[in-house]
Parts: C-alpha cells; structure tokens; sequence
C-alpha cells in the first residue's frame, strides 16, 4: 500500500494559487524529495497531507485512507519553522508530544532516553528547551518527529540552519530510517541534499510540477554530451571534441553527438595522458531545476 | 490515554506551575493574614488616642448664643467683633471661627472662616456647631432630655422579615455585600490572568509553529477542548483553595476586629452558585480566549484583541456602586445574563438583593449556551486562521469566513 498518494490537489489563498493540480505518491521504504525554491508551495503541500489545511479540490490519502486519529499516530512531521514548550525540559517535550503519538509514557521516557544517548545528549536531558542551542533544539525535534516509529516521516527543510557535525548525524537517521522500511519526504530548497539521499523527486515551481520521478532517470535524461577531465599531459587534438572549456580545476569537454564519453577516454589513454578525474558531466539538480524554470518562463 | 485528556491533564499542570497563578491563588489567603496581622500590631502599639481639647472662636451677632459653649472636647470662645476673631486667627489663638448674622433664625446661615483649605467642613465641626446653635436655641423652651434627643442621631435599627413575618435569617446590610463583593473582584481578576494565560499559550504556539505538529498528532476540537478544559480545572483549584481558606481566616478576624466581622454572613446559595458561576465563568472566558487564539496570529496581538472581553468582566464592578443605590434598576437583569458579566454581577446582586430564580435559570442557560457557540465557533476559527501567520484579519473576512468555513 502507498504511504502517500495525492491526486490532482488545488489550494488557492485569497489572490494566488498555492499548489495547482498536484499529484504524486510515495511507497513504504522509499526516500522521496519535495524540492522546489522558497515559495513553490511545498509547505502548503506538506500542511495539506497533514489535514492541517483542507485542499479546494483533489485528495490525499495516507495508507489508503483519509488522515485521521489512527493515522497520525503512524506519521512523524517535522516542521520547518521548530519551537517547543521553553519552559519544559527535554524529557517532558519529548514524552508530552509522544503521548500525543499515542505512546504511554514508560515506553515514551524508555525510547526518548535511548535516543538521547545515540544522539549523544543524554547529559541534556533535564535541561529546558530554552537552555539549548539552535542546533540541539532541532536533534530533539527530530528526536520527537520519529520516536513513536512513524511509518511514514516528513520532514521540512530538516537541514535548515544545522552546522556539518548535525548535518552529518542527522542525514544518517534519515538513511537509517528508509532502510527501516518506513517512507520518507524530505523537503528541501536545498537540491544538493536531495541528490545525496533521495530516490525519487517531484520539483514543483509556482505549485506545479516541473519535474517527477526516479532521481537517476532524471538526471540520465538531463546527462549532456560533455565530459569533465583532469589530468597531466598534452592533450593535443581529440577526435570527437569540438570545444574545450576551461573550468577551476578540470577542463569541459564537448563531444560531437555521435563519439561516447568510453572513445574519448580511449583516445587519451592511448596518448599516455595522466588522468585525475574523468566524468560525464551530469548536470546538478540545481542546473536542470535552472533549465527547467527558465523553460516554463 | 485519550487525547484531550492528555492535552488536559498538559494544560492543567502547566497553568498552575505559573508564577501569576500561584500568586493569584495565594494572594487571597496571604493578604487577608497580613490584614489580619497588621491590625493585630496596630491595635496593640496604638494607646487609646489621648482627648484634645480644641478651641473654636464664634461672633455672636444675633445675640442670645451663649451658653452650652462646651461641646464634647471642643471649647467654643467668643469674640465681640469678627476682627477681634480674625486677629486671633492671624496669631494661631483659634483655628477658625464662625459668625452667627444678626438675621440668623430667619435666614439660616452662618459663616465660618478658617485657614485651611478643605473640600467640606469636617463633620465633627459640623455637628458641634449645629449642637451648639440648636441647645442655644431651645433652651428654657424644652426639657433637657428632648434636646438631647434632637442633637442625637437617628439610631435605625432594620429587621428584615420573611413572607411568613418571620425574622429572616439573611439579614442584609454590608455585611452581606462584603464576602460576594469580593469574589467578585477575585474573579474577574482571575479570569483575565487566566485568559491571558490560554491566548498566550496559543500565541506562543502559533509563532513556534509548535501547533502544526500538536495538529499532526490530534484535531483541532481535541486541542481547543483539551485546553479549555485545562484551564477551568485550574480555576476551580484556585476557588476551592480561597473558599477553603476563608472560614479560617474569618474565626482568625472575629477575634480580632470583633464586631463588624460577625455581622459578615454568607447570602444564601452563595456557595453552590460562587462555585457554578465561578467555573462556567471561566469555561466561557477560556472559550473566548481560544477564539481570539485562533483568529490572532501571534500572542501580543492576541491579548489585545483579549482586551475587549476583559472589560466586559469589570463592567459589573465599575457600576457595583449604582447597585446599592438602585438596586432594583432592569440594567443589572441585563448585566446577569448577558453572558461575560453575567458571573461578576450574579456575586454581586446575591449579597445586595438576591436574584429571582427565573432569572438565574435564564442566566446559568445563556452561559451554557454561549460557551458551547463559542467552543463551535473557535473551533472552526481555529482552522481558516491558523495559517495566517503575521496578518490579522478584519472582522468583515472573519464574519464572511465564519459563514464558509
């Protein structure tokens, strides 16, 4: 059964349209990426699927059904915007909002405290929201979005304001929980994240859909005819080649149409050059959102 | 556990671990000790004020005035001119003085003069002057004993009777108006905190973006219903706490300021209605709070728009004074049932005329009544407006909202 499936959603706000005609599906144990730029609609997206907000038209269903007591219980939503009660302590938020989740509250404390020591923060854990940094806060934000073992888990811009060391700690949960089985959405103005970890993407611009599906076919279908070298020696004239385009710290190659990237790459092995790096240049989620938003303009 | 309990039982705890509650509940009791107390150690360093006796001079130009110049501890001198008296006067031999006119028993006025500014005469000047003038008067005309009862004021002893001509056991008097007075004013107080505390709270959850993972877990009905709910629980441990202190507190006073304490009684059904008033009181003000939650983005704008209601809990009070006077005026019938002050001026009528049954009834009924409309109302506020972060909408979109929503 699919974790989330929306079809065909329209939400307009006073004069403009938020979300137009949006549809799309995510499966358990998949790891799928809402992207677009700031103000694309993936937010009122998200709210939508989470009935926080009502949809003017279409319908969104979670495991088949429409969201109610039951299935919020099965979904974790971290928001992109966080706060939590500042005069409580750690261990308080994360028990009160997971008795919200339906937990009892001894099973509540045993999770919370063990996520707490792999997050490293146990020494935290009386300590009031208030007293924590940025960064911390928003650990235990997650801590709180999957403590009750969410099936399916949405996260909004979960990188936003995170320096290395908790980006680096938090993309490993995230992996960690596709490789659970649960479904993840992971939305993000951040494309490079989005490469990194998703499986499948919908880029939405102006609330429409620019592009969806499997984020390896996409980028397939984006692949140029140029290639990215690095390396000592002459290169002398390459069959095939029609520009060269000096970049910082390798050249771009542009192939003809008809050579492959593999007969370049033969020709300069024959001719004894010394290579660093060699490799088709796939454009950036970045670049193909650019070409795409450019085009719809 | 079930979710409205939870955010019930969330709620309930957070608000009476807040500092202003606290002080609020304990203030009551904390107070009238240190009233209690404070007259305690007054009364013992305080002697028994020593009897001055001060002079007041008088011309007498009507002529006749001038016996009875000694009035209680007020020695009455007199002057032949009223420059004579003014000079004295200027040299601090009297501090006032009064002339009676030659045409005094036909006219009536007398003249005093003095140094001091004052708003009035003081009272007691007052009397000893007009003793003075009516013992002159009558004397030789009438037998000491009916001067005496003239100059004496009027002694009204009030004996309220049952429709059976029984004498009633509610006897009326301030004494009666004192304890539901001060309810009252407790609870108007307590119920701004108190909804202050709710349109914070929701305030501060909106700008956190906090509610849209607590909407994640439950509805907007179990929040809204959870948090009011909360909140009357907390209210009521505020009244049982002050309710439970005052019988105490009162033995602790009739020892020591006796007599005006023991004439304080409780109206009759002032307990069962203080404690129906005081809890539907709060479900409504927590309900109008939740409201003005809803339709405000943030919590500073929130109290302001909270204002509005807050007022209308002291409108009873401001005008408490007017009910002693007229009583009877249909403006408090209006005032018992108009729902938000309806609670303060229900106490307020039980110690000063009592408050027909039917009109209680109708009373009890509107609040009812409006807390659930206010509850639906909310709810559906709650929704339309939680995503209008920032911008406060103006009541033409509300109203037309309302309607679509």
């Amino acid at each position: 059964m699919l974790a989330v499936e929306v079809s065909h959603v329209v939400k307009s706000f006073a004069d403009n349209v938020a979300v137009d005609d949006l549809s799309f599906s995510v499966a358990p144990g998949e790891m799928f990426g809402l992207i677009g730029p700031n103000g694309a609609g993936k937010t009122t997206t998200i709210r939508m699927m989470m009935d926080i907000i009502r949809p003017d038209s279409g319908e969104v269903t979670i495991f088949g059904e429409k969201l109610g007591e039951a299935t919020k219980n099965r979904l974790g939503y971290m928001p992109e915007e966080r706060g939590l009660y500042k005069k409580l302590t750690v261990l308080e938020s994360i028990v009160y909002l997971a008795s919200l989740k339906g937990m009892d509250r001894r099973s509540a404390t045993e999770k919370a405290t063990a996520l707490l020591t792999q997050t490293d923060m146990l020494d935290s854990k009386k300590k009031k929201i208030e007293e924590l940094s940025k960064g911390m806060g928003q650990i235990i934000q997650f801590i709180i979005t999957v403590i009750h073992d969410p099936q399916l888990v949405i996260l909004d811009e979960p990188f936003a304001g995170l320096d290395p060391v908790n980006t680096e700690l938090l993309k490993g949960m995230i992996s960690d929980l596709r490789d659970q089985g649960k479904a993840v959405i992971l939305s993000t103005h951040q494309m490079n994240q989005v490469e990194e970890l998703c499986d499948r993407i919908l880029m939405i611009n102006n609330g429409r859909t620019v592009l969806y599906g499997d984020l390896s076919e996409i980028k397939a279908r984006y692949r140029g005819n140029s290639v990215r070298l690095d390396g000592k020696g002459e290169l002398g004239e390459i069959p095939g080649v029609t520009a060269r385009r000096p970049r910082r710290g390798y050249t771009e190659l542009i192939l003809d149409g008809e050579t492959t990237p593999q007969q370049v790459l033969n020709h300069l092995v024959s001719r004894g050059v010394v290579i660093d790096r060699f490799e088709v240049a796939t454009p950036s989620l970045n670049e193909i959102f650019l070409r795409e938003a450019g085009k719809k303009s | 556990m079930n979710k409205t309990l939870l955010i019930f039982r969330h709620e309930f705890l957070h608000t009476i671990k807040r500092k202003g509650f606290i002080i609020m509940t304990l203030i009551v009791p904390v107070l009238a000790l240190l009233a209690i107390g404070v007259f305690q150690l007054i009364s013992t360093i305080e002697k028994p004020p020593v009897v001055e006796t001060t002079t007041i001079g008088y011309v007498d130009e009507a002529g006749g005035f001038d016996q009875y110049t000694t009035q209680g501890n007020i020695e009455l001198v007199r002057f032949d001119t009223a420059d004579d008296a003014t000079a004295a006067l200027i040299n601090g031999d009297v501090p006032e003085y009064f002339v009676i006119p030659p045409d005094y028993v036909s006219a009536g006025v007398i003249n005093r003069y003095t140094l001091e500014k004052e708003v009035e005469t003081p009272a007691v000047i007052t009397t000893v002057i007009k003793n003075f003038l009516t013992s002159n008067l009558l004397a030789g005309k009438v037998p000491p004993e009916t001067v005496y009862r003239i100059e004496a004021p009027l002694d009204l002893v009030v004996t309220r009777l049952t429709e059976t001509g029984e004498v009633a056991t509610e006897q009326g008097g301030f004494g009666n108006v004192i304890v539901p007075g001060i309810f009252s004013l407790l609870l108007a107080l307590s119920l701004m905190l108190s909804s202050t505390y709710l349109v914070q709270g929701l305030g501060d959850e909106k700008e956190s973006r906090l509610i849209e993972v607590l909407l994640s877990s439950v509805s907007t009905r179990q929040l809204l219903v959870g948090k009011v709910l909360g909140l009357g629980a907390a209210g009521l441990v505020q009244v049982v706490v002050w309710l439970a202190s005052g019988p105490l507190l009162l033995k602790l006073a009739s020892s020591t300021f006796g007599g005006f304490i023991s004439t304080i009684q409780l109206p009759a059904n002032f307990l069962v209605l203080g404690i129906v008033y005081f809890i539907l009181g709060y479900l409504l003000f927590a309900a109008l709070a939740a409201g003005v939650g809803a339709i405000s983005p943030n919590a500073r704008e929130g109290q302001q728009l909270a204002m509005i209601y807050t007022l209308f809990a002291f409108v009873p009070l401001w005008f408490s004074s007017l009910l002693f006077i007229f009583p009877n005026s249909p403006i408090w019938v209006v005032l018992t049932i108009f729902p938000v002050t309806a609670p303060m001026s229900a106490m307020l009528r039980l110690g000063v005329t009592g408050i027909a049954a039917w009109e209680l009834a109708v009373s009890i009924a509107v609040l009812v009544l409006s807390i659930i409309g206010v509850m639906f109302l909310a709810t559906r506020a709650f929704r339309i407006y939680l995503l209008m972060y920032g911008k406060r909408p103006n009541w033409g979109e509300i109203i037309r909202n309302l309607r679509s929503g």
